[in-house]
């Protein structure tokens, strides 16, 4: 027991030692700095964890990072909030995000196509109006769009929060950098001598190939319209439509004095990102943010 | 004869399709767009130009909506609190967008150094933040900022030492600020990353051998080469920054210190549907979009890179 101890650091230090360079310390450094980053990034999400399994009298008095016993109560509260409504809004949120972004994915990779693979008059109009949407702010639109909403008596239903997240320039962007590198002009030219027409070759040549890229504006748009607040915060008014975001919002700022509503709040967040990080971890690798860099090598 | 003119009529159709074909394929975005981007911007051009204005003059005048010409953008820049939002937009994005592009960039680079342990873990931990809404990013912070229920302030008075508000006072900024860049790195930090693996590995077998150091290796070689990611990272990061609503607005229960009017998008909200002032709330919105847009051309001019070039 002592000899091991007592070579082991003698030994370390004679392979140190012998080494051109401390590369041993060049990788530790790194890893230190890496660990910091996820711990800056995982501390508040576990606090969430754990602050949502305290009752409310421990949630003020205990330390922070102390579980409670309040869990199933307060999951318990949560779901009989207001009749049910946080499931309704967690319904809502998954209603727009999936159906938005399946829509948008699909609106975006047929523009994305067109635009990478067809040549036609107008054609640059069309990029350079796509581009001016990627640098407007999306979110400035909000108010105009809601006094049109308003005006044709759509503002406060489900369709004027969806029709919005179905444009999405960026995601147009993005489709055709993809369609650019991933489908082959020969490709679609042998189709078409086989006498496809292009309905066919874009459903039965193009498309398959854009899947990766496609799998990719998904991920985008559903987190982009998951995380939305400002749209929907002024387009709906009945708390039965809301979406997670603003839901939680409207619990937070009634909650302001009372400390019950605060667990909500707490255990309504936790509850809220369980699905989507879940989601993330899962779908990580058919990510290809690389799109997103490499449509800048042009 | 029909032998004949059977195959240039086949051409002619097949043509006549694919000249149509493009069009037919962007036409769902196309409806999209000008239904919800382009018809919207030009209703609020309309509507930042009228106004209410009394008509007949007299007791008896009539309030009428009229052209008031430039009034309500001289209403809006001569608006203190849209100086004061601007103001406090500079300070939030002075130090929220170089701290989120130096962290994404720093754990791009350190990911992608030869021998580094645990760089999946990281990568991963990294990248959760941003799966968290934005609502939800700053209830999770707004709590652990709040003296009751903030761990930093528990372990404080544990030591008898005086806790500290966070969200009062100076360090409101600061607070504000890292909610944006624990929400941003991580995706900033993939794209980054992704563009790095994209350099091949040779680039460097050349540097190596030369004897430069894995710093020299990053400073001199892939920190160029990723510029214009860098560059489009900083676009989107500024874009972000112009329009905060969410998270302020969030924090709002939480300290008294963020008023209505705290960043433009809260006023021009307030314009619009607290004071039912929609010409004067149109106008800011023209006026963030168009600002928005010169900064952004003004970006992509001064670092030269075609970042959007047409392949």
């Amino acid at each position: 027991m002592s000899t091991a101890t007592m070579s082991r650091p003698a030994g370390g230090r004679r392979l140190v030692a012998d080494r051109p360079r401390p590369r041993p310390r060049g990788a530790i450094l790194p890893t230190v700095v890496l660990v910091l980053g996820a711990l800056y990034c995982l501390v508040p999400v576990v606090w969430v964890l754990v602050a949502s399994t305290k009752s409310s009298s421990e949630l003020f008095s205990t330390f922070t990072f102390l579980p409670g016993s309040g869990l199933v109560e307060n999951l318990g509260d949560l779901f009989a909030y207001g009749d049910g409504q946080y499931a309704q809004w967690a319904l809502n949120s998954l209603v727009f995000a999936g159906v938005g972004a399946v829509a948008c994915t699909l609106v975006s990779t047929m523009a994305g196509y067109a635009l990478a693979k067809y040549d036609f008059p107008g054609r640059q109009v069309v990029f350079y109006a796509i581009l001016g949407g990627v640098l407007l702010p999306g979110i400035t639109l909000a108010i105009p769009q809601y006094l049109l909403m308003s005006k044709i008596g759509l503002a406060g239903t489900y369709w004027s929060v969806l029709l919005p997240c179905l444009i999405s320039p960026f995601g147009i962007f993005l489709a055709r950098v993809y369609a650019v590198s991933a489908v082959p002009t020969e490709t679609m030219e042998a189709a078409r001598i086989d006498g496809a027409n292009d309905t066919r070759v874009f459903v039965s040549v193009a498309l398959p190939m854009m899947v990766p890229g496609m799998v990719t504006i998904f991920l985008l748009q559903f987190v982009g319209i998951w995380n939305n607040f400002l749209l929907p915060f002024i387009m709906l008014s009945d708390e039965r439509m809301y979406p997670l975001t603003v839901g939680l919002y409207t619990l937070l700022s009634k909650g302001s004095g009372t400390p019950s509503l605060y667990t909500l709040a707490i255990i309504g967040s936790a509850v809220a990102i369980i699905p989507l990080v879940a989601m993330m971890l899962v779908l990580q690798r058919y990510w290809r943010l690389d799109l997103i860099s490499g449509g800048l090598k042009g | 004869m029909s032998a004949v003119t059977d195959p240039p009529s086949l051409a002619y159709r097949r043509a006549r399709r694919r000249w149509a074909a493009p069009y037919l394929f962007l036409l769902p975005a196309g409806v999209l767009f000008i239904a919800f981007l382009a018809i919207p911007i030009c209703y609020a051009l309309y509507l930042s130009f009228r106004g209410m204005r009394m008509a007949g003059g007299g007791p008896f005048g009539v309030r009428q909506e009229t052209w008031v010409g430039l009034d309500n953008y001289v209403a809006a820049f001569t608006a203190p609190e849209l100086l004061a939002g601007l103001g406090r937009l500079a300070i939030y994005g002075i130090i929220a967008v170089p701290l989120t592009l130096g962290l994404a960039l720093t754990f791009a680079l350190l990911l992608d150094l030869p021998r580094v342990r645990g760089a999946r873990f990281a990568r991963t931990a990294i990248f959760i933040p941003y799966a968290v809404p934005g609502v939800v990013a700053t209830l999770l912070w707004g709590f652990l900022y709040l003296p009751s229920t903030s761990p930093g302030n528990w372990i404080l008075e544990r030591v008898g030492l005086d806790g500290v508000d966070v969200l009062h006072g100076g360090m409101l900024f600061p607070a504000v600020a890292n909610i944006a860049v624990w929400g941003g790195v991580g995706f900033n930090m993939i794209i980054l990353y992704t563009s790095l693996r994209g350099i091949p590995a040779d680039v460097y077998e050349a540097a190596r051998l030369d004897g430069a150091s894995e710093w020299d290796i990053a400073y001199r070689i892939k920190i160029p080469l990723v510029a214009p990611a860098l560059v489009l990272t900083g676009l989107f990061a500024l874009i972000g920054t112009l329009q905060v609503y969410g998270e302020p607005t969030t924090l709002r229960p939480m300290t008294s210190e963020i008023s209505q009017t705290w960043v433009p998008l809260m006023m021009i909200y307030r314009d619009a549907f607290t004071r039912d002032n929609l010409s004067l709330a149109a106008a800011s919105s023209v006026a963030l979009a168009l600002g928005t847009l010169v900064v952004s051309v003004i970006l992509l001019r001064l670092t030269q890179k075609r970042s959007f070039g047409e392949s």
